[in-house]
């Protein structure tokens, strides 16, 4: 099976869907002939022409409207937003529009779209190329909300993403595009939306994490066994909406013990939703507080390195929580 | 200003039969009395939201009339009650929706009155935030031409969308939204129209502070797009330049900006009182111009339409909202457990 690198795994993805139906059409900014800012694009404009790969105006409100539009009339858009930090210009389309298209329509007008956004600190970006946005979308039933950590997951998930009836957002670890790479098989498959995955097997502590920092928890869980020979339950939740609570109640029913990590801000982060389903459904099974390792409360992630790497989690960081939690 | 320069129309309208041009006046009679039966329910008490599309109906109508009804895509404001009527959604259908019954077409009865959409009709659903709707409609009509150049539409096909017509008030172009809809509207070519009824006031804020430009069409030379002013209560005028719009559009052509110069007739909504912000003279000259005495006084002098045949109408007229109205009153809630459907496809 041949490896390869996350963003090259979902290109590949968009390549085939492209080959596999006409419908499907990507549009945003630099993703024609420059291939989008990080590559994510390359060759698609030269293999599949400017009728279907689009460059659109510089403005992102108009990306994902178009998108709605285009969907409602029998398209399959995949939209890119060039860096998730700049996707608020059309939040209003995501939440008010397209969220709500289908209850708002009585279950008539749906929108199959992929918006695609590079998210995620650690990269130098500062404060408007480094943010994570997926808390705000996950509070919106209507849509979908995909964050792959692998490569094979990356093309499986991107590929359901775009045959899905429903928007959805599609967060790509960016800091990974490039560092994490793996086996992706070649041809067609899909990994279903709304299913997590089992990344490593483990009794002692739960781990669920996504994007990056699955990836960062599964080298931390590595890292503790070897040398403290504590053994990690380690969930990449994958799809944050809708919620797998089987695949989380069933890790926590083993182990009775829960670290969830996400680089957003802690604070009404992701992971509290996680805390909420294992303390309400889960209680009885409990074994020591939920704790929650994620990004400090301030406003985004700097730029100067330090300060950057200071905010940011990492397999160190949660090693050290792993280790705190293990021996509670 | 080149964009508003006296286009050389020619007159499609003259080519309507009697028959086109009565249900013409048929459809602004029916959406009237509609309009004018949820005030009167609303001052009743029996319904708790109404907003008024009277004194737009020329335009509407007229819009409606020019476009492949039910089969070319339109993307409605709240305004539009005479425009969807037109398109077939029927007095019933709407006073389901000011009753929030169940059977109500276009969102069982989750959305507030007056918030349009049938895919039956090609009528995408519409929300409450102004002009949200116009990038929404230059991606359909993106669609239509992406299905064209990708061999997936046959571009003479009547039976297929060829166009996207949306409607707006003037005061919803002051949205950046507006702005990027035109823009990719003009940058693409697209088969769009896109209709603002400029009736001079967003709720009780006058045009003047809305925009430095006199006219709303004069931005469209600022998106590469074809703009004309007309006068929205006349529907024969308003007719003519839609038919030129719509060529435009079905020849690939690119899209027009049409201001449609109106006056609303009532307050913004039933929650709305004008006499704040809106002189009586002002109100009571519109009234005196009305579009459907016009229109009425228009065929009456060429014989088209009589007396007789004027009571024949409103007696349908009123029978047929007399029937709505009775039918929503005795309609049914939605089940409760219809709160949980249709929230993924």
């Amino acid at each position: 099976m041949p490896e390869m690198t996350l963003i090259d795994a979902l290109r590949e993805a968009m390549d085939e869907e492209l080959a596999r139906d006409p419908r499907v059409f990507i549009t945003g900014e630099d993703v024609g002939k420059r291939g989008g800012v990080f590559r994510a694009t390359m060759g698609l404009y030269e293999k599949y022409g400017e009728k279907r790969i689009i460059d659109s105006p510089l403005a992102e409100l108009s990306i994902v409207a178009i998108g709605i539009g285009a969907a409602c009339a029998g398209l399959l858009p995949i939209c890119e937003i060039q860096f998730a930090d700049f996707i608020h210009p059309a939040f209003n389309q995501i939440v008010n529009e397209a969220a709500k298209m289908y209850y708002r329509s009585g279950g008539t007008w749906n929108v199959p779209m992929t918006i695609r956004a590079p998210y995620g600190g650690g990269i130098g970006g500062g404060l408007y190329h480094s943010q994570s946005v997926e808390a705000f979308f996950t509070h919106v039933p209507g849509l979908k909300v995909v964050i792959p950590s692998t490569p094979h997951d990356a093309k499986g998930l991107l590929k359901s993403a775009v045959r899905d009836p429903n928007p959805v957002l599609f967060f790509e670890p960016k800091k990974g595009y490039r560092s994490i790479k793996g086996e992706v098989p070649a041809g067609d498959y899909t990994v279903p939306l709304g299913k997590a995955r089992h990344a490593r097997e483990g009794s002692d502590l739960s781990v669920y994490a996504y994007g990056m920092m699955a990836h960062y928890a599964v080298q931390a869980a590595e890292q503790v066994a070897r040398e403290d020979g504590i053994q990690c339950d380690v969930i990449d939740l994958r799809t944050l909406l809708p919620v797998d609570k089987e695949s989380i109640l069933a890790s926590f029913k083993k182990t009775g013990k829960a670290l969830i990590v996400y680089e957003d801000n802690l604070t009404m982060g992701y992971g509290a939703e996680i805390a909420a389903i294992l303390s309400g459904e889960g209680f009885e099974y409990m074994d020591a507080p939920i704790r929650r390792l994620g990004a400090p409360d301030v406003p985004a992630v700097p730029f100067s390195h330090p300060l950057q790497e200071a905010f940011m989690p990492n397999p160190h960081k949660i090693a050290t929580a792993m280790r705190d939690l293990a021996a509670y | 200003m080149s964009a508003l320069t006296k286009t050389q129309l020619s007159r499609p309208s003259e080519q309507l039969s009697n028959e086109t041009l009565l249900d013409m006046y048929w459809h602004m009679l029916l959406s009237r009395r509609t309009d004018e039966r949820a005030w009167v329910l609303h001052r009743q008490g029996k319904i708790a939201f109404h907003i008024s599309g009277m004194g737009h109906e020329a335009t509407q109508v007229g819009a409606a009339f020019a476009i492949n009804r039910g089969v070319d895509y339109v993307v409605p404001y709240y305004r539009d009650l005479a425009l969807v009527m037109a398109l077939g959604i029927t007095p019933r259908d709407f006073m389901l929706s000011l009753f929030g019954k169940a059977g109500e077409i276009s969102s069982k009865a989750r959305q507030m009155p007056s918030h349009w959409g049938s895919k039956a009709h090609h009528i995408l659903s519409t929300s409450s935030p102004v002009a949200t709707q116009v990038p929404q409609a230059a991606g359909m009509a993106f669609a239509i031409k992406y299905q064209r150049e990708n061999g997936l539409l046959d571009p003479n096909d009547a039976a297929q969308p060829r166009l996207a017509l949306t409607c707006l008030g003037e005061g919803s172009t002051s949205q950046g939204e507006w702005h990027e809809g035109m823009n990719w509207a003009g940058v693409h070519t697209l088969p769009f129209i896109c209709i603002v009824q400029n009736n001079n006031y967003a709720i009780s804020v006058p045009i003047e502070q809305q925009m430095a430009v006199s006219h709303v069409a004069e931005r469209a030379i600022a998106y590469g797009v074809q703009g004309v002013t007309v006068d929205g209560t006349d529907i024969l005028a308003f007719y003519d330049v839609m038919r030129a719009a719509v060529a435009r559009a079905y020849n690939g052509e690119g899209a027009t900006l049409i201001e449609a110069k109106c006056y609303r007739l009532t307050p913004h909504s039933s929650d709305d009182d004008d006499r704040s912000y809106r002189p009586r003279e002002e109100v009571e000259e519109a009234k005196r111009t009305d579009a459907i005495l016009r229109y009425e006084q228009h065929l009456m002098g060429r014989g088209i339409l009589s007396d007789a045949l004027k009571q024949d109408y409103e007696q349908r007229a009123r029978q047929m909202v007399d029937e709505a109205q009775r039918y929503a009153e005795n309609a049914p809630y939605p089940e409760e457990s219809s709160l949980y459907e249709d929230i993924y496809a």
